[in-house]
């Protein structure tokens, strides 16, 4: 009994591990042709591991000797993680049939990433946080070249693996001359250390590793200059793998940036805040300015993804509970617009071959009015205008820069998320005043339907009750802070 | 003492030699196999010292997992190293330069190394005495508990690598026969065997 109840704050990634692998084994035995139900099973194990992780919700409660830890913070993110994988995974299903391309080890290999990140986002200690990390990004490898015998997809995956390896490297080399300089890997033991400096400079071999780690961590949510890959990878991979990458492991990564600067490096803000600040700059920037030049919609939408990276570390940047809220705000829009959108992507299909190009969307308005609709929605809220989702994520982030007294950070947000808006509007432009091109096959699945007006009525309707995802937001974000 | 002092010398200048000779032999297949030769001598090293895990270690895992993989790859892949060696003499200069300065930089670290007193007294785990406990023991007792979580952690991504060379490599490939010898047991002399009656003097 006392051994369940040590290993009872694990219980939804022990539950979630052990179906990755029932998952694995009947998908083994049973062959390519259960892939269908195993994607459905897979994505019933996601929510049944939801509804274990708020039933045994209390508090804040630390497993394994404190390498693993669950809070508000945590259940809020593996939350957005679920959601985020399961519509990988419902999104794939037809999508991997027409391109011939499905088997079983899609949904279990999207499993395993989910663990990984369930693990990122719990982690305590830099060891469990090295190892949820690459438990994520192996798997991410492997589905980003799932599509092996095209040329592009097997070259994403490698330059992914190969720049991943080398961010990871990175990452170590910084935990390790943290763990030189201070002995102690845990985030705990790592916050009394620092509190106990009470402000004095600490070594600068802990800075350095402390700059190790974040160019690591940055690197994983595709942050300039570590964004180099995000482009070709988001074009290379299948278009669901796209949609994933775009937004679950961005949500765990910037879940674990934040556990682990405003956690055991709370107090040497001072440190780390200015490299938080030029990276968010020059993400925003290059992500507003690169985008513009983009005719492939994939790219472009990688492009966005930096930039909207960008406004997010904003809310690091400022150090406060309220940039931590507003991060959290920020990425769930984040993820529903995204969703939305590469749902949109998903449906660009003509006569049975995918098409990429932005041109390609000319006149859509006037063959599919409500798949132009629901792209001008996404497109607006992504370009933050209101009364549309996208508006609040943007306002929620710069208030929280304004009051911690960043105001440059937050007039050049701005002004980047001004001429970010040009190429938003450019597609809704192309869309509805341009001649149409070809019509696009209508064979748009059911499910993803489903998941394009849902994804269209919350970033449409999230202003008549934000409350629920803010104030979820805000106690997550006041558990991270006093722990 | 005087046999651990035999042996240690002996080890050591074993592996010493082998090393040389891992870079000096001309036939690659040579090499590995004084690689092999030096990863025994360093693991008798480390017997000496007490740390029988860690040699075990080295001969299951280098030797047993990493030098045969070398052998693989040297053997399969048709590398010329006598191609490779060429202008080695004419880069030994700059070479030997480059290792003299990266030697004379470890021994200035080295000589001015301190650990602090109070190490000791902060590791969370001390290591219990070689007389009570030995070292495989007290190993496990503090990975199969303390460590469980990232154990089980490293398990998981060893199956997704496992699981990733599958997904990307394994294609059934048509026209493959294999044997299987369930159906072969279970064939009946009638489904095989047909018999006809053939008259004298007719044929077929």
């Amino acid at each position: 009994m006392l051994s369940m109840s040590l290993l009872l704050p694990a219980l939804p990634e022990i539950v979630l591990a052990c179906s990755c692998m029932a998952l694995l084994m009947v998908g083994v035995f049973r062959g390519n042709n259960v892939t269908r139900s195993l994607s459905w099973v897979a994505v019933f194990s996601l929510l049944l591991v939801g509804f274990i992780l708020s039933s045994i919700q209390t508090g804040r409660m630390t497993a394994f000797g404190g390498q693993f830890v669950v809070d508000d913070f945590a259940h809020f993110m593996k939350w957005l993680v679920i959601i985020g994988a399961s519509l990988a995974i419902i999104m794939s299903i037809n999508f991997n049939e027409q391109e011939g391309i499905a088997r079983f080890e899609y949904p279990v290999l999207i499993l395993f990433a989910a663990l990984g990140m369930f693990m990122m986002v719990s982690a305590n200690d830099l060891i469990s946080l090295y190892i949820g990390l690459e438990l994520q990004s192996l798997a991410l490898y492997v589905v980003a070249a799932f599509r092996r015998d095209s040329l592009k997809s097997s070259e994403a995956g490698l330059k992914y693996f190969v720049l991943g390896a080398l961010s990871s490297g990175m990452l170590l080399y910084g935990c390790s001359l943290i763990y030189g300089f201070s002995g102690t890997t845990s985030f705990e033991g790592l916050a009394t250390l620092f509190k106990g400096l009470g402000g004095a400079e600490p070594g600068v071999g802990l800075v350095v590793g402390l700059v190790f780690l974040i160019a690591g961590l940055a690197f994983k949510v595709s942050a300039v200059p570590f964004h180099m890959w995000t482009p070709d990878v988001y074009e290379g991979a299948p278009t669901p793998v796209t949609a994933f990458f775009a937004v679950a492991p961005k949500v765990a990564a910037i879940a674990l940036f934040m556990r682990v600067l405003m956690g055991p490096f709370g107090s040497l803000i001072a440190e780390w805040q200015q490299v938080i600040v030029l990276i968010s700059i020059a993400s925003m920037v290059l992500g507003a300015l690169a985008a513009i030049r983009q005719d492939n919609i994939k790219r472009l939408l990688a492009y966005s993804s930096i930039g909207h990276v960008g406004y997010a570390l904003i809310g690091l940047a400022a150090g406060t509970e309220a940039g931590v809220r507003g991060i959290l705000v920020y990425m769930t829009i984040y993820l529903a617009m995204n969703v939305g959108t590469f749902c949109c992507v998903l449906a660009m299909r003509r006569t049975g071959r995918m098409v990429e190009g932005i041109t390609d969307l000319a006149g859509l308005a006037r063959n599919q009015p409500m798949l132009a609709l629901a792209m001008a929605i996404f497109m607006f809220s992504m370009a933050g205008i209101p009364p549309l989702a996208g508006f609040f994520g943007k306002l929620y982030i710069f208030l929280a820069a304004v009051e911690a007294g960043l105001y440059t950070l937050a007039i050049i947000g701005v002004l980047a998320s001004v001429v970010g808006a040009y190429y938003y509007l450019r597609i809704i432009k192309i869309m509805y005043f341009e001649d149409p091109a070809e019509i696009f096959d209508r064979t748009i699945p059911r499910e993803v339907k489903i998941i394009l007006v849902g994804t269209a009525l919350f970033v449409t309707f999230f202003i008549i009750r934000p409350g629920v995802v803010v104030e979820g937001a805000a106690s997550a974000a006041r558990m991270l802070l006093t722990g | 003492m005087i046999i651990q002092a035999i042996s240690f010398y002996l080890f050591g200048f074993v592996a010493v030699a082998a090393a040389v000779m891992v870079i000096s032999a001309r036939n690659p297949v040579h090499s590995v196999l004084f690689l092999i030769l030096t990863f025994f001598n360093a693991a008798g090293l480390f017997v000496l010292i007490g740390a029988e895990f860690i040699a075990m270690i080295l001969v299951v895992v280098y030797v047993g997992a990493v030098a045969v993989l070398f052998l693989f790859v040297v053997m399969m892949l048709d590398i010329s190293f006598a191609e490779m060696r060429q202008g080695f003499l004419q880069y030994l200069p700059i070479g030997g330069l480059v290792g003299i300065v990266l030697l004379a930089e470890l021994l200035m670290i080295g000589s001015s190394w301190i650990i602090a007193p109070a190490t000791e007294d902060l590791r969370s785990f001390p290591a219990p005495p070689i007389e009570q406990i030995t070292n495989t023991h007290a190993i496990g007792m503090i990975l199969y508990t303390d460590y469980i979580y990232l154990f089980q952690g490293a398990g998981m991504v060893l199956l997704v690598a496992m699981v990733g060379a599958i997904v990307l490599t394994l294609r059934a490939r048509p026209g493959v026969r294999k044997q299987k010898i369930s159906e072969q047991i279970n064939r009946h002399p009638e489904d095989a065997i047909e018999i006809k009656k053939i008259q004298p003097g007719s044929g077929i």
